[in-house]
C-alpha cells in the first residue's frame, strides 16, 4: 500500500509541479482575500481575535480551492477508471489524495502566512512562530483528512464545484473553532497563550478521529 | 416490508403525543422565572434530542448499508436523517422563539446546543443536493452512507468542540434543562421526550412504507411495459405521422 501510495502522490506531485495550477491559485487567492479584509474591515493593522479570525476563514477558503481541484485530473481525462483497475488498496488513493493536500496546504501557508503579517499583522510573528507552526500543521493534518474525503465524494456529483464548499466548511467548523481559539492569544499583544495545549489536543484528537472515518468509508467511494 | 406493526405503532403515538400535550398544559407547574413560554421546553429539547439521535442512526444504518450492501439500509439511513432535518428546522425555530422570549434575543451565540444545531442542520442540508446529484443508484447510495457515517461522527465531535470553545471564553450562566427541575416537570418531560420519539418511529415507518411502495410500483410498471411490449411487437415499431415530433416526457 505504501508504494502504491507513493506512487500516486509522485504523480499528482508532478502534474502539479509541471500544470502549477493549485498551489499558485490558492496562495494568491488567499492574497487577494487579505486585501479583501484589509478594506472590508478597513483596518490597516489586526490582531487578537480578528487576525485570526482572518487568517484562518482566508486558509479555509483556500482549502476549498485545493480540495475542489484534487480529483480533477481523474475526472477530466479517465485517470479514475484506471486507478481502479489497478490491484491496489482503494485506501491508498486517499492517503496519496490526503498527502498532496497536505503538501499543498503547507505551501499555501509558506506563503500566505508571511504575506499575512506584512499586510496585516499588527503584532510580531518571529515570536510566536513556533507555536504557530504547531496549530498550522495539526489543523492541515486534519483538513487533509476531510479534504481528501470530500473530494472524492464530490467527484461523481453533478454539481461538483458547489458540493465541495457546502459539504467542507461546515465539517471543517471545530477546526476553525479550536485554531482560531488557539491562534488568538499567539497574535495578541502580551497575552500569554496558557490554553495552547488544549487546544492542539483537540486538534489531535479531530484529526485522528478523521483519519479513522476516512479509512474506513473511503473504499466504498471508489468501487466498480 | 416496512409496514409491519405500524397500526399498533400509530395508535401508541397518538396515545403517547395526546397524553404529553395533556400533561404539558394542564400537570407540569409554571416555570417561576419564565412563566408559560417555559412549556417550549416540552417540545424543544425532545425535538432536538431525537433529531440527534436520527442523525446518528442514520450514520449506523449508512454503515450497515456499505458493509452488507443492502439497499434497505440506505433507505432507512435516507429516511432517518431526511425525517432529522425537518425537526431540525423546527429546533431551530422554537429555540429562536424560546431565546427571543427568555433572553430577548433571537439568536444567542452562546448557547452551545443552539449553535452546534445549526452547524449540524447547514451540514446535512447537503445530504439531498450530494445525493440527488449523482445518477447511478449504486454511487448514489454508497455514497449518501459515507456522508451519513462521516457526518454521524462529526455530530459528537463538533458538540464538544462548540461546548469547549464556550467553557472557556464566556462562563455557562443559562442552564436550560437543569438538575434542579421539581419532578413533575421532568415526568412531562421524560413523558414528551418519548412521544417525540414514537412520533418519529411512527413517521420513519410512514415514510419508508411509502418509498418502498413507490419503488415497488415503478418495478411493477416497467414489468408491465415490457410485457407490452413483448405481447405486441409490430404495434409501435412505426410511429403514426407527427406522433413522433414531439417526444414524450420533455
Amino acid at each position: 500500500m505504501t508504494r502504491a501510495a507513493l506512487a500516486i502522490l509522485g504523480k499528482d506531485l508532478r502534474i502539479e509541479l509541471r500544470t502549477r495550477e493549485s498551489v499558485p491559485a490558492m496562495a494568491l487567492f488567499s492574497v487577494t482575500v487579505f486585501v479583501l479584509f484589509h478594506y472590508g474591515l478597513d483596518r490597516d493593522s489586526l490582531d487578537g481575535a480578528i487576525a485570526a479570525g482572518v487568517l484562518w476563514v482566508t486558509l479555509l477558503l483556500a482549502t476549498v480551492l485545493g480540495v475542489s481541484r484534487l480529483f480533477v485530473t481523474e475526472r477530466e481525462q479517465g485517470g479514475l477508471d484506471g486507478l481502479l483497475l489497478a490491484p491496489i488498496d482503494r485506501t491508498a488513493v486517499w492517503v496519496a489524495k490526503a498527502a498532496a493536500l497536505l503538501l499543498y496546504l503547507l505551501l499555501l501557508e509558506v506563503v500566505a502566512v508571511p504575506a499575512f503579517a506584512v499586510l496585516l499583522l499588527g503584532t510580531d510573528l518571529l515570536a510566536v512562530l513556533p507555536e504557530l507552526v504547531a496549530v498550522l500543521v495539526a489543523a492541515d493534518v486534519g483538513l487533509a483528512a476531510v479534504g481528501a474525503l470530500v473530494a472524492a465524494l464530490a467527484v461523481e456529483t453533478r454539481a461538483r464545484d458547489l458540493i465541495v464548499p457546502l459539504l467542507l466548511l461546515p465539517l471543517v467548523v471545530p477546526v476553525i473553532i479550536a485554531a482560531a481559539a488557539a491562534t488568538e492569544p499567539l497574535l495578541a499583544p502580551a497575552q500569554r497563550p496558557d490554553e495552547l495545549g488544549r487546544w492542539l489536543l483537540f486538534l489531535g484528537l479531530y484529526d485522528v478521529v478523521f483519519i479513522l472515518v476516512s479509512v474506513a468509508v473511503f473504499d466504498f467511494l471508489l468501487e466498480d | 416490508m416496512f409496514g409491519k406493526g405500524f397500526a399498533p405503532l400509530s395508535i401508541l403515538t397518538a396515545v403517547a403525543v395526546a397524553a404529553a400535550a395533556a400533561m404539558v398544559f394542564f400537570y407540569a407547574p409554571l416555570d417561576a422565572d419564565q412563566g408559560f413560554i417555559q412549556k417550549i421546553f416540552y417540545v424543544h429539547v425532545p425535538m432536538a434530542i431525537v433529531g440527534l439521535l436520527g442523525f446518528v442512526a442514520g450514520g449506523i444504518f449508512g454503515f450497515q448499508h456499505l458493509r452488507s450492501g443492502d439497499r434497505a439500509h440506505d433507505l432507512r439511513s435516507y429516511v432517518a436523517i431526511h425525517l432529522s432535518i425537518v425537526l431540525a428546522v423546527g429546533v431551530l425555530a422554537t429555540g429562536a422563539i424560546w431565546a427571543k422570549a427568555s433572553w430577548g434575543h433571537w439568536w444567542v451565540w452562546s448557547e452551545p446546543m443552539l449553535t452546534s444545531y445549526l452547524i449540524i442542520f447547514l451540514l446535512y442540508c447537503c445530504y439531498q443536493p450530494l445525493r440527488f446529484s449523482i445518477e447511478d443508484p449504486d454511487r448514489q447510495a454508497r455514497a449518501a452512507s459515507v456522508f451519513a457515517v462521516t457526518a454521524g461522527v462529526f455530530v459528537p465531535v463538533n458538540f464538544m468542540a462548540v461546548r469547549a470553545v464556550e467553557s472557556v471564553t464566556h462562563p455557562r450562566v443559562l442552564s436550560t434543562a437543569g438538575s434542579g427541575m421539581p419532578a413533575e416537570m421532568a415526568v412531562t418531560f421524560l413523558v414528551s421526550l418519548v412521544a417525540m420519539a414514537l412520533l418519529f418511529a411512527t413517521l420513519w415507518k410512514l415514510e419508508l412504507s411509502g418509498k418502498q411502495a413507490a419503488i415497488e410500483l415503478r418495478r411493477l410498471r416497467a414489468r408491465l411495459e415490457l410485457d407490452a411490449e413483448r405481447s405486441e411487437p409490430l404495434a409501435d415499431a412505426r410511429p403514426a405521422p407527427g406522433a413522433a415530433a414531439v417526444p414524450a416526457g420533455q
